[in-house]
């Protein structure tokens, strides 16, 4: 239970459109990820499908069920804020209580579900505090479980992981994750950062102004971006992408290749540049090449250790197998 | 970052400060101790600061003779009843303008403030004419409305600035949660929001009390709360000391301690959160 | 941002408060206009027809109507500049570190919240009477002649006492802004070698206009309607009749309703100047 449809769904404000129309399906028990750079209406369409906002025209199903005029409260779904949204005057218990008190739940089985949401987030010990006096990542926590006692139709995540640090932010990830696996529920998760789409996702929309520029599986995305823009947003660090004569010659308008998909040598190679920054983390090594009469820079990763410094010559040669070509539209050339 | 002051700078400081501090609170101060001295003691010459014979007597006759307790009454009825009935209009028009912003809120809420600033002597005799229609001169119930109604444009603005203070994103999901708008209002908002409310409570109560424009043209006997009562000792009796002190002290006591609680809203609520 | 649902609630649930003032509003100011056209005088034969503007041209030609505008001013002009020279001074002095500094800024704060029939009162007799007040003595202890102050110097006294009822509302505001002063601010001004009292002026004094501001702006709304001191102290005589005591006298006293309201009409327009520059600036801080 889950199935979400978007059919013609657009969202002005004013004069200004947001989300031109927009058709989207989303599967009974995927994790589907919004990416997009900031301001591409990837929140705006999340608010949309939760009700937050109307939609300007257009339909929005549910499980086969029209849900466009259907308020917030009614469309079974559950939304984990980005920042949290946890009731300050209300300890962790009534936090999570609170959606079940609002559909008038019985109270034997409001407690029944706190205890096992409790449980599967390890939050018992914790039910009687109020949220201020919790972590950033137990408040995650709590966020979701007033999300789990609803057994939603689906969860909604609103950048949920932004405000947490990088380390707490990789082991969240992995409970996202887990937790997805366990309940099958649909979920739908926006965020900026395209590791997080790539490392959660079963399906990833990428979006810009408004515009889904591809839908696809993580790695449908990384080897096939449909143009420019989606292989220069997933992928880290960024595809390369080169115009003019070189791009010419391998037949097309644009041409990409990624850092890893480039070899280097310090005698010969197709490409020859001057290293600017390299970047040492030991298990790779990132070099910015410039003066390659190609582009500005050049980013390329090499395994491991690999001693070119700042101002040493540099050959690179890309494997032609992985090279993708773009047309005067930023199209993909098949 | 606060710096580390020499002693000597604290001590100068300190003694200044308190010096003028007494000074503006003198006429408090002396009011309160000539209310607890007899009559023939309360103007002596010299003034007798402290070693007087303490006596309570003159509040024994103030009670007496005017009926304090009703007065007193009437301006509990009236201050309080004033601030609750506003407050309870002014909730829900606050959460719409902090929480469903339109391109008019902002207009509607300058429009607010400005009858605030409605001189009351231009509007004195057709309120005067009104209440004479609707048989509400020298009544309590008349009295509230009219001090409900000056005060709600403060009310109004006080609950707005600090509704928008709580992150829209809570109430978002109070109703991803299921609740309704009463349910968001009642369970969430209001809780969140409970500093702020009773801020507000304290501030206009406050102010109600101390409403001298009309409560004094509105009121004859019945209805006539401790500003009128006050008023009604500008007659030769204020030439009893004592004895006006008395009821001066009991007039102001009540809000003056109210009055040190509520300082720092005093700020937000008198300038409409221009200053903070 | 939000949807149709919780706009068309957000207008059900504003109405009442704005239904509320928009009567309070236009009912009375209505009324006022309509009185103001007409000769209207309950005590001595009702309401005997329009006038035009009469009413107008003979409040503002009246003998009282120039002496009330100077008191006015002299008024206005006189607390404006105690409450905010001293205002000033109370707040830096307030915002020094100290001892017992929460119990001084109680006392300070104090007066604001005595009621104004009682301040008045308290003032008129038990400081300022010329026989037994407490000035009285003083004046006495020193050898000179004790003052009469509200007969023989009625507008110093006035002044004197509506300052110490609002005095604490500009220190309290002034206060609150310098401690907003960004302290940083402050000590790098130090190092760029600025002396105490180019700090205050180029540094504190700025920050503050805008406090400053509006002390004056709010100050001059209820000081042009300031009504129970007068009431209580002087009743209007020995020429501390402010434009709206005026007013106040025309339609209660003289039971002059026609000429009444087309003083209030002026009073009005008055307070409205005021009232606009003021929500220029509150307005400026809404978004």
């Amino acid at each position: 239970m889950g199935q979400i449809t978007l059919q013609k769904v657009t969202k002005s404000f004013g004069d200004v459109e947001v989300i031109p129309p927009l058709d989207l399906e989303i599967k009974d028990g995927e994790f589907t990820v919004f990416v997009g750079p900031s301001g591409c209406g990837k929140s705006t369409l999340l608010r949309l499908i939760a009700g937050l906002e109307d939609i300007t025209s257009g339909h929005i199903s549910i499980d086969g069920n029209d849900a466009t005029d259907i308020p917030p409260a009614k469309r079974g779904l559950a939304m984990v804020f980005q920042s949290y949204a946890l009731y300050p005057h209300m300890s962790v218990r009534k936090n999570i209580a609170f959606p079940m008190r609002m559909a008038k739940m019985d109270q034997a089985e409001q407690d029944r579900r706190i205890e096992q949401a409790a449980a599967a987030l390890n939050l018992t010990d914790y039910l009687d505090r109020r949220p201020g006096q919790l972590s950033g990542g137990q408040r995650q926590r709590v966020a979701i479980g007033r999300a789990i006692v609803r057994e939603p139709a689906a969860f909604l995540f609103d950048e949920p992981l932004s405000n947490l640090d990088a380390a707490l932010r990789v082991g969240m990830r992995m409970e996202i994750s887990e937790l997805h696996k366990k309940l099958a529920t649909t979920m739908i998760y926006v965020t900026h950062d395209q590791v997080e789409a790539m490392t959660m996702a079963d399906k990833i929309v990428v979006l810009r102004a408004g515009h889904i520029e591809q839908v696809g599986s993580p790695l449908e995305l990384y080897r096939n971006p449909r143009n420019t823009f989606v292989a220069g947003f997933i992928g880290s660090p960024k595809m390369n992408l080169i115009e003019g004569e070189e791009a010419v010659k391998n037949g097309g308008h644009t041409l990409g290749i990624r850092p890893e998909h480039i070899d280097v040598s310090a005698t010969e190679g197709q490409w020859q540049g001057t290293v600017g920054v390299a970047e040492h983390l030991g298990s790779d090594t990132f070099f910015h090449v410039h003066q390659t009469g190609l582009t500005d820079t050049i980013t390329v990763r090499a395994p491991g250790e690999v001693s070119f410094r700042h101002g040493d010559t540099i050959y690179m040669t890309p494997r032609t197998e992985q090279l993708h070509r773009f047309d005067d539209k930023g199209l993909r050339i098949a | 970052m606060a710096r580390a002051v020499t002693n000597q700078r604290k001590m100068i400081n300190t003694g200044a400060a308190w010096i003028i501090g007494l000074l503006i609170f003198f006429p408090i101060l002396w009011t309160i101790l000539t209310s607890f001295k007899s009559e023939a003691q309360a103007i002596a010459d010299p003034p007798i600061f402290l070693f007087f014979d303490w006596t309570t007597e003159n509040y024994s006759t103030v009670m007496e003779r005017s009926n304090y307790g009703r007065f007193l009454w009437n301006s509990i009825f009236i201050a309080g009843g004033s601030t609750i009935l506003g407050i309870i209009i002014a909730v829900p028009a606050a959460w719409s303008m902090a929480f469903v912003p339109s391109k008019r809120t902002k207009d509607i809420l300058l429009w607010m403030l400005s009858t605030k600033m409605l001189p009351a002597v231009g509007v004195l005799y057709p309120i005067y004419l009104l209440f004479i229609q609707f048989g509400l001169l020298d009544n309590v119930y008349g009295l509230t409305f009219v001090l409900m109604l000056i005060n709600l444009p403060i009310i109004v603005w006080m609950l707005y600035t600090y509704f928008r203070e709580i992150p829209g994103e809570i109430l978002e999901a109070a109703r991803m949660d299921g609740a309704t708008l009463r349910d968001e209002i009642l369970y969430v908002l209001t809780p969140m929001a409970i500093p702020g409310i009773a801020s507000t409570l304290l501030l206009n109560f406050i102010l109600a009390w101390n409403e001298a424009f009309w409560t004094l043209n509105l009121t004859a006997a019945k209805a006539a709360p401790l500003t009128a009562f006050i008023a009604s000792y500008s007659s030769p009796e204020g030439l009893f000391y004592a004895k006006l002190s008395a009821a001066s002290t009991m007039a102001i006591a009540p809000i003056l301690i109210l009055g040190w609680f509520s300082q720092k809203q005093l700020v937000r609520g008198l300038t409409f959160g221009a200053v903070k | 941002m939000a949807t149709k649902a919780s706009r068309s609630a957000a207008r059900v649930m504003m109405a009442p408060a704005v239904v509320l003032l928009l009567g309070w509003m236009l009912v009375p100011l209505i009324m006022t206009l309509w009185f103001s056209f007409r000769t209207y005088l309950p005590l001595r034969g009702g309401d005997q027809g329009w006038t035009g503007f009469d009413n107008y041209v003979r409040f503002v030609t009246s003998s009282s109507f120039w002496p009330a505008i100077s008191t006015t001013l002299v008024l206005l002009i006189g607390v404006l500049t105690i409450t905010i020279v001293f205002g000033i001074l109370l707040a830096i002095l307030l915002d020094q570190p100290m001892w017992g500094q929460g119990v001084v800024r109680i006392l300070v704060i104090a007066p604001f919240f005595v009621m104004p029939t009682v301040s008045a009162l308290v003032w008129k007799n038990i400081f300022m009477d010329p026989t037994n007040g407490l000035l009285a003595h003083l004046w006495r202890f020193f050898g000179a002649e004790s003052v009469s102050w509200l007969s023989d110097a009625p507008m110093v006294s006035l002044i004197m006492i509506v300052s110490w009822q609002w005095l604490p509302f500009a220190t309290l505001i002034l206060l609150t802004a310098i401690q907003s002063l960004d302290g940083e601010q402050m000590e790098a001004a130090e190092m760029d070698g600025a002396s105490v009292l180019s700090r205050f002026f180029y540094i504190a004094l700025p920050h503050l206009s805008r406090a400053i501001t509006i002390v004056i702006l709010i100050q001059t709304i209820f000081l042009l309607a300031i009504f129970a001191e007068i009431f209580v102290t002087t009743g209007g005589a020995f020429g501390t009749r402010t434009l709206s005591y005026l007013i106040f006298q025309r339609v209660l006293e003289s039971q002059n309703i026609g000429l009444g309201s087309a003083g209030g009409v002026y009073a009005i327009i008055l307070a409205n100047i005021v009232a606009i520059f003021l929500m220029r600036i509150v307005g400026k801080n809404l978004d």
